[in-house]
């Protein structure tokens, strides 16, 4: 279904952070924000929750270290219990230290290559996905504030629009998306 | 807004606006590049082809056509993979342990830091690999199911620790490189002119659109990688290290060697950051964002590192005469006045003396003083791991066997050859990919560019830019 929304564009990441407050002030219900580089503290004001994704690092980070030591136990202790210099090796226990150095690096492997998966899959940023940036100034020096009409049916167009030109805007378009 | 001192030196210097930051980096991509690169490139494609060379004939004929011998059975292929895997040290170092403290200063480098990592262990994989002679049985490394009596890999010896290492942090590095370029790649798409660099970019942006809530995703993201990349970084090159403190050997058999070797190769690591990066900033005209102040920091690194790897050569030479063991004494003396006094000088005078000068602020801020102790630092990192693994070989046990080390030109070739194909990557990256983290130093030009801070005042005192904002705050 097509969706009418507004794109209200900033040349600077302050003024759009004023505006979005105002707007918010308001009662205006703000989509999305697309901005060249992070904008610190546009997060709260636009209402969108904190990531979740640290604790899908520690989820993965903890399966690594469980696979890596069951994995050494199996290997080294009960299937194939290896004498090396008549050392120890009747239990995990015996021979723990040495496994360290490698139970660390598997956990780290797999808490990195887990969570960016995640990333990657969560923002539906894969090889080959259209960008879908308003405008390809965006990714450059240029600000935007994304309005959608049906989550504003309080406003009329008008309305949302005279509210966005207070803000210090620079460009304003209206696009139907999908 | 972080807030930063009027006295503190400008970050970025000039008046750019983000919409200069884009052009400045985006230009040596978007225009032909200029002939010294097609110059660069086919010098360290030829070594690099080189290189390529001596390996295929290597393999071909077998191990014996290094100059090892039986007493000397590690030489030049340990040192080269030691020295390639302290060199790749820097870039994980500076992005991740300096996310960690805010260093703002890392935002210019760790790009191409990283860059610089990962070819480099690239680089530092492929000597164990050659040395196992039979390149296509490489997969034995891994515990996989096999036929012969289900035979796993020994968990107990520091080499699989190694592989384990080398691996994760070579993956966990490209990736963390990777996931911060996407959003850079995707400035250099919107801004493509032709149908082919179009698509290239779109494929390799990923579709990236810089959403709000994605780049809450990507701030985590980073930081979280940054968290866990910090151990990994210390413990890649304390499990090196391992490969030699666990043996018997005298001059091997030392518990001082992970922090002494990671220290050395955040020092080699560094010193090769500033070798490109004093080369690069001058052919990509970046100077307004690499700038003498960076070089500054680096070389306090440097000469940091430098003088822990000092007192490391001290420590070891008290120790092995405190420890009254004859072989650990004899290991010593003969590291320095042996027939291997050479490679102990150098070492001594390259890694001890020369970042000692670094103390006086104008020699660490002379842009060609820099680039000459880099190379020197460099040169005397290698000298560190021959004297480490050569001198504490070659007089065996046994006096019959004492030998000395004589390369070949296979050894020589291949090491030529590896320092050619890191140019070959290097020279590709600055040519098609950001060489600096756009999006990063975005975010710091309004606090620590040039501009921004020097401004009396320029329209948004509410954030606290104004001068008399930030005097009040010294006081």
């Amino acid at each position: 279904m097509a969706e009418k929304v507004i794109y209200a564009m900033y040349d600077d990441d302050d003024v759009l952070k004023d505006g979005a407050k105002l707007l918010v002030a308001k009662g205006v219900k703000i989509s999305d924000v697309f901005s060249p580089f992070p904008i610190h503290g546009i997060d709260p004001i636009i209402g969108i929750k904190n990531t979740r994704l640290g604790i899908v690092a520690f989820l993965f980070g903890i399966t690594g270290l469980l696979l890596a030591t069951y994995g050494m136990r199996f290997f080294m202790i009960t299937d194939w219990p290896m004498n090396i210099g008549g050392k120890p090796n009747e239990t995990y226990m015996d021979n723990m230290l040495a496994f360290i150095p490698v139970t660390f690096e598997f956990t780290v492997f797999c808490a990195a290559h887990g969570m960016a998966i995640t990333y990657l899959l969560r923002n539906k940023t894969l090889p080959g996905m259209p960008a879908l940036n308003p405008d390809p100034r965006t990714t450059d020096d240029k600000f935007v504030i994304e309005l959608k009409l049906s989550e504003n049916i309080q406003f009329s167009e008008e309305e949302l629009n005279s509210m966005l030109k207070e803000t210090g805007i620079i460009e304003i378009d209206q696009k139907e998306i999908n | 807004m972080h807030k930063e001192a009027a006295i503190r030196e400008p970050l970025i210097l000039g008046h750019k606006s983000y919409h200069d930051i884009t052009v400045d980096v985006c230009k040596p991509i978007e225009d032909k590049a200029p002939r010294m690169w097609y110059i660069l490139f086919g010098i360290a494609l030829i070594i690099g082809l080189y290189g390529v060379g001596c390996i295929a004939y290597l393999l071909g004929t077998g191990i014996g056509v290094w100059g090892l011998n039986k007493t000397i059975g590690w030489a030049w292929d340990i040192t080269n993979f030691v020295w390639w895997v302290g060199i790749g040290h820097a870039g994980t170092l500076i992005s991740a342990v300096l996310l960690l403290f805010r260093q703002k200063w890392r935002m210019a480098i760790n790009r191409s830091a990283e860059a610089m990592t990962i070819f480099a262990v690239f680089m530092a994989g492929m000597f164990p690999l050659i040395h196992m002679g039979r390149l296509w049985l490489g997969y034995w490394v891994l515990p996989l199911p096999n036929q012969f009596g289900s035979l796993w890999v020994n968990f107990n010896s520091p080499l699989l620790w190694d592989v384990f290492a080398i691996s994760t942090y070579l993956s966990v590095s490209l990736v963390f490189w990777y996931i911060g370029l996407i959003p850079d790649f995707a400035t250099i798409r919107d801004r493509a002119k032709t149908a082919v660099s179009k698509k290239m970019y779109s494929i390799l942006s990923f579709g990236w659109s810089g959403r709000a809530k994605h780049w809450n995703r990507f701030e985590l993201i980073s930081l979280v990688l940054a968290g866990i990349a910090t151990p990994l970084v210390f413990s890649v090159h304390s499990i090196v290290s391992f490969d030699f403190a666990t043996s018997v050997i005298p001059g091997w058999h030392t518990t001082i060697f992970p922090p002494y070797f990671v220290c050395g190769a955040v020092f080699s690591g560094f010193a090769m950051v500033q070798t490109l990066m004093l080369v690069m900033r001058k052919a990509m005209r970046l100077e307004a964002y690499i700038h003498v102040r960076h070089v500054e920091y680096m070389n306090i690194v440097i000469m940091v590192t430098g003088s822990i790897v000092g007192v490391a050569y001290l420590t070891e030479l008290f120790v092995s005469w405190y420890s009254g063991v004859e072989y650990e004494q004899y290991a010593f003396i003969n590291r320095a006045t042996g027939p291997y006094w050479w490679a102990y000088a150098s070492m001594m005078t390259c890694n001890v003396i020369s970042p000692q000068l670094m103390w006086f602020r104008k020699l660490r801020r002379s842009l060609i003083f820099t680039f000459i102790i880099s190379i020197v630092v460099n040169i005397g990192m290698w000298f560190e791991r021959y004297v480490i693994i050569v001198t504490s070989l070659h007089r065996d046990y046994l006096p019959s066997s004492w030998t000395m080390h004589f390369p070949s030109h296979i050894d020589i070739g291949v090491y030529i050859g590896t320092i050619g194909l890191f140019f070959v990557f290097f020279l590709l990256f600055a040519r098609y990919f950001p060489v600096l983290a756009l999006n990063e130093v975005k975010t710091i030009l309004k606090s620590s560019g040039e501009s921004y801070k020097n401004a009396p005042s320029h329209g948004h005192d509410d954030h606290g830019h104004s001068h008399e904002n930030l005097n009040t705050n010294n006081q």
